[in-house]
């Protein structure tokens, strides 16, 4: 037996309301090309209002800390990880998240050539990448392999989709070459 | 389970595909569908048919547990020791349940009955739960609960707690209680003090094995905890309502963790409904319905509403699971041309405080050898339970089987491909040797330590070996609809393998449809019992029945079109979407005509796992071990910079067998996952526990590392065709064996390179560099 006693549970001193922070704010966002006003905690993060606010689900919450970029939107055609960034920061900023990456039945390049790759396969992390990659090539059409895994390297992926997903991106690149010449 | 029905004797396709094939035959059930010919034969099995929820997942609608979002659903949140070992002298939940939005509260530890005071044994043990109308309620709540701990001493590595004056994690009488990690696992063994065991196996007699040795090997190995890190934590939405329970998890096996809450809140299984329409990776760690399943099932009851607890990050690194540590004594022996005469195995393993910690039966079974001895003990340790991970136990016995294999081999002046030439027995190995020794160009690799400079480069391999298991508990159904329209369906799960990609597969290639045009359900317990998606059994035990369904369900439609027609059905065969026959001149009609033939809306055809054709080697309730086994040989390039002690992988070349390819593009992606995540386990990851506190130190994904896309070596994958006439698909997994080979080639590369073993794992560039020095090979002392 040890010497001391050890206890946990703070006392409750505090009303509740102080211990929860600041209540909801009113805010706009512009999402996918759409202001909507939302309310939310000023400590929330982007992902979490896309994801509970506004339901765009396919932003992907996996670390919370922004080392495996599974969250990664675009904030004015740059990716960033919005586990990072909280929402209140990037009312004047244009949000582009995978649902907002093509038109409705449609599929952006970068979907079609995951898909023709298997640069998939849990998925958690594949929006994020699909985010990364399509912003690559928006900037850069005809990235070579070093480009690509710069574009990619702070994306974590368990099941291992990384060699796929660059050999996607390269077909992708010499696709588009092909194409000028 | 045919043993009644009528049986026939079937000719089916044997041998490896590419050296050409042999048949064999075997008695069948009528009840099964004819042989399937090669895939060479075939329109859609063995082609890389597009995964069958990838517009899902690369558009963002798939749908993971952690976005299912209930009406009135509220968030729960687990208050957890902060201790690694302590009495609990008394516990007071009553600030939480009095918190604003709290709605129910839970002692998850639970009293002892016989008046001891309930204990816990690591940082991170869930004490107590509480469910709230915000998440941000829930956690501020946990942290008002009142909990008085009596500290004790503790150990968290296996030396301590091995020492003769360790505190006891368990008394005797708890024994019987003590959590199983998953397999491997054997119930019912003696504990002393901390050790539990030995788990035994023997065979001959190892001393006599040793006597008539003329080289003997014997060394120690040690790996590492390795954690999951699934990219979806684990997570659960459970609603327990009047008419049932519905809950939607994060697993990798819906059947089971029905079974287990219906066990566990005394339900009927038909009341409870399990759910994972997409799961984010699981790798063994979502294999049962576990304490945080039961935690949210609770907070539902006592709350009478849907509650969601989805694991933080931090919660996931510490205490949803990991792979346990070991140490390995490895002594073998062998005669001077090369045979085996003796392997002797001593294994400590820690799966924290749960049991289940053994290295696996690697060295016992991957070579031929008359003497053979194991005994493998469990310690416990004030850390947190393991559970199985991706080839559990035989990835951490193949690092130090492999290397010592090797060591064997230098010893008697062997090439290690040509020692294994004489001990492996395996017609299928030896041909992944052959296969990947000339992909690497093994024929050029050096003498170990060769280069001069201080860049070493190494070629290395080792051999993989899993069990082949089936669930024989494994259903299919097939429907057929008036309309054209027709649907696979079973609780089977896809954690991110592909299934339902085979499942399309299999049934278009039997209705001679597009698989795009098969419609997959499942990941639902209200459709036939599938497999779980462990233990690399998934594609063995769901795509037999399913083609046996999808045949049932031909043979019902070329029944009714045959009526339609007059015919003995017989005379009728399906191809690319019509029916047509084989009389003159020949009737066709297209398949929508065909099915509209039907006398009813939907017609629907189950069927299960029959045997395996040859019999099985074992089977234990739900499962069974086929006769094949399951295996690869990968090879590894690496380069060892000795003056900062980093090892790069330059190449994998992996070789691989899983019966029938059903897709070879899947496959090749599910050993890439192996793969990195061996490259990983051999040189990035490794769970590191505060010896002062027992707390974790890098419960995140910056300080826990893992293999991302920088630096990645050039992967080639071959994946042979090795027909085995054993089932109505004939096919086997991959992704454990594709896991369990990597560290151990890595490490006989770094051996070929630098000319020493390094016996730890991680092998960080610390201990390259103090592996270096102790040999006198490393940088010149005064460079750092």
């Amino acid at each position: 037996m040890s010497d001391k006693t050890h206890k946990t549970g703070k006392d409750q001193t505090k009303p509740a309301a102080e211990i929860l922070g600041p209540g909801a704010v009113s805010m706009v966002l512009n999402v996918n090309g759409v202001s909507q006003s939302i309310d939310v905690e000023p400590r929330t993060t982007l992902a979490e209002a896309l994801r509970t606010s506004l339901n765009l689900t396919g932003t992907k919450v996996a670390c919370n800390h922004g080392a495996c970029s599974a969250c990664t939107v675009w904030l004015d055609d740059l990716p960033v990880a919005a586990c990072s960034v909280l929402a209140i920061e990037v009312t004047s900023q244009k949000i582009t998240t995978i649902e907002g990456l093509s038109e409705t039945d449609h599929l952006h390049p970068v979907q079609k050539a995951f898909i023709e790759h298997d640069a998939v396969q849990c998925g958690f992390c594949t929006p994020g990448i699909v985010m990364s990659c399509a912003a690559l090539l928006a900037h850069n059409p005809h990235p070579d392999a070093a480009e690509i895994e710069v574009a990619i390297s702070g994306h974590l992926c368990r099941c291992g989709t990384y060699p796929h997903v660059i050999q996607a991106m390269l077909s992708l690149a010499n696709k588009q070459e092909g194409n000028h010449e | 389970m045919n043993d009644n029905t009528p049986k026939h004797h079937e000719r089916l396709s044997a041998g490896m595909a590419h050296l050409g094939l042999d048949q064999v035959t075997r008695e069948i059930s009528d009840s099964e569908p004819p042989a399937l010919a090669p895939n060479a034969d075939l329109n859609f099995i063995g082609r890389n048919t597009p995964r069958w929820d990838a517009v899902g997942k690369v558009t963002g609608a798939a749908c993971y547990t952690v976005d299912v979002q209930l009406p009135g659903m509220l968030f729960a949140a687990v208050m957890r020791s902060p201790l690694p070992h302590a009495r609990i002298r008394s516990l007071d939940l009553a600030p939480a349940r009095n918190f604003l939005g709290v709605r129910a509260v839970v002692t998850v530890i639970e009293a002892l009955s016989d008046g001891h005071a309930p204990a816990v044994r690591y940082v991170g043990q869930p004490i107590a739960a509480v469910a709230a109308e915000t998440l941000a309620a829930a956690e501020a709540a946990i942290k008002l609960i009142k909990v008085e701990f009596d500290p004790l001493p503790f150990a968290i590595d296996i030396e301590s707690a091995m020492r003769s004056d360790a505190s006891t994690i368990y008394r005797q009488d708890e024994a019987a209680h003590i959590p199983v990690a998953g397999f491997p696992f054997v119930a019912d063994l003696p504990l002393e003090g901390n050790v539990r065991g030995p788990s035994k196996r023997e065979q001959g007699n190892v001393n006599d094995g040793f006597s008539s040795a003329d080289f003997i090997v014997e060394e120690t190995f040690f790996t590492q905890v390795q954690t999951h890190c699934c990219m979806e934590p684990h997570a659960i939405v459970a609603d327990w309502r009047e008419e049932g329970l519905d809950v939607w998890m994060s697993t990798q096996f819906t059947a089971g963790v029905r079974a287990q809450l219906a066990a566990t809140f005394q339900l009927p299984l038909s009341r409870v409904r399990v759910r994972a329409q997409a799961i984010g990776g699981g790798f063994g760690s979502k294999s049962q319905l576990g304490q945080y399943g039961k935690i949210a099932v609770t907070l539902s009851r006592l709350s009478r509403a849907p509650v969601r607890l989805v694991y933080r990050r931090d919660e996931e690194q510490m205490d949803s699971g990991n792979r346990p540590s070991s140490q390995q004594h490895l002594r073998i022996g062998a005669r001077r041309d090369g045979k085996l005469t003796a392997i002797s195995l001593h294994a400590w393993g820690s799966a924290g405080i749960a049991q289940g910690a053994g290295v696996g039966d690697i060295a016992m079974a991957l070579y031929a050898c008359p003497n053979l001895k194991s005994l493998q003990f469990d310690v416990f340790t004030n850390t947190s339970p393991s559970t199985a991970m991706r080839g559990p136990g035989n990835t951490q016995g193949a690092f130090a089987l492999e290397q010592s294999i090797d060591a064997l081999a230098e010893k008697l002046s062997f090439d290690p491909l040509v020692l294994r030439e004489v001990i492996d027995l395996s017609p299928v190995r030896r041909e992944e040797r052959r296969l990947g020794a000339l992909k690497i160009g093994w024929a050029h690799r050096k003498t170990p330590g060769f280069d001069s400079g201080s860049i070493k480069h190494g070629l290395g391999m080792a051999q993989s070996l899993w069990m082949s298991n089936v669930q024989i508990n494994s259903a299919c159904e097939v429907r057929l609809w008036r309309d054209g329209k027709v649907e696979v369906l079973s609780s089977v799960q896809d954690i991110g393998t592909g299934i339902g990609t085979l499942l399309q597969q299999v049934v278009a290639e039997e209705l001679g449809l597009q698989p795009d045009a098969i419609g997959v359900r499942i990941g639902d317990t209200e459709f036939p019992s599938g497999p779980p998606s462990y233990g690399s059994r998934t594609s063995a035990s769901i795509t037999p029945p399913a083609r046996s369904a999808a045949w049932q369900i031909k043979n019902a439609l070329l029944q009714s079109v045959a009526s339609h027609w007059n015919l003995d059905p017989q005379q009728l065969k399906i191809q690319d979407g019509w029916v047509q026959s084989a009389d003159t001149p020949p009737r066709r009609i297209p398949w929508k005509e065909a099915v509209r033939t039907l006398r009813t809306d939907r017609i629907s055809a189950v069927a299960s796992r029959s045997d395996d054709y040859a019999g099985f080697h074992s089977r234990n309730g739900d499962s069974a071990i086929a006769l094949n086994d399951l295996g690869g040989v990968q090879f590894v390039a690496v380069t060892v910079d000795t003056q900062t002690g980093v090892i790069h992988i330059e190449r994998v070349v992996a070789v691989h067998d899983c019966g029938r390819p059903i897709n070879p593009l899947q496959i090749e992606s599910q050993i890439h996952g192996g793969i990195l995540m061996g490259i990983s386990y051999a040189l990035l990851e490794e769970r590191i526990i505060d010896p002062h506190t027992g707390c974790m130190m890098n419960p995140n994904f910056i300080d826990y590392k893992f293999a991302g896309p920088s630096g990645l070596p050039k992967i080639d994958v071959m994946v042979l065709e090795n027909y085995q006439g054993l089932s109505a698909t004939d096919a086997y997994g991959v992704g454990e064996p594709a896991n369990i080979a990597t560290a151990a080639a890595i490490a006989n590369a770094v051996y070929n390179a630098i000319g020493i073993r390094i016996n730890t794992l991680p092998m960080t560039p610390a201990r390259v560099l103090q592996a270096l020095r102790d040999a006198n090979k490393g940088p010149v002392d005064g460079i750092f």
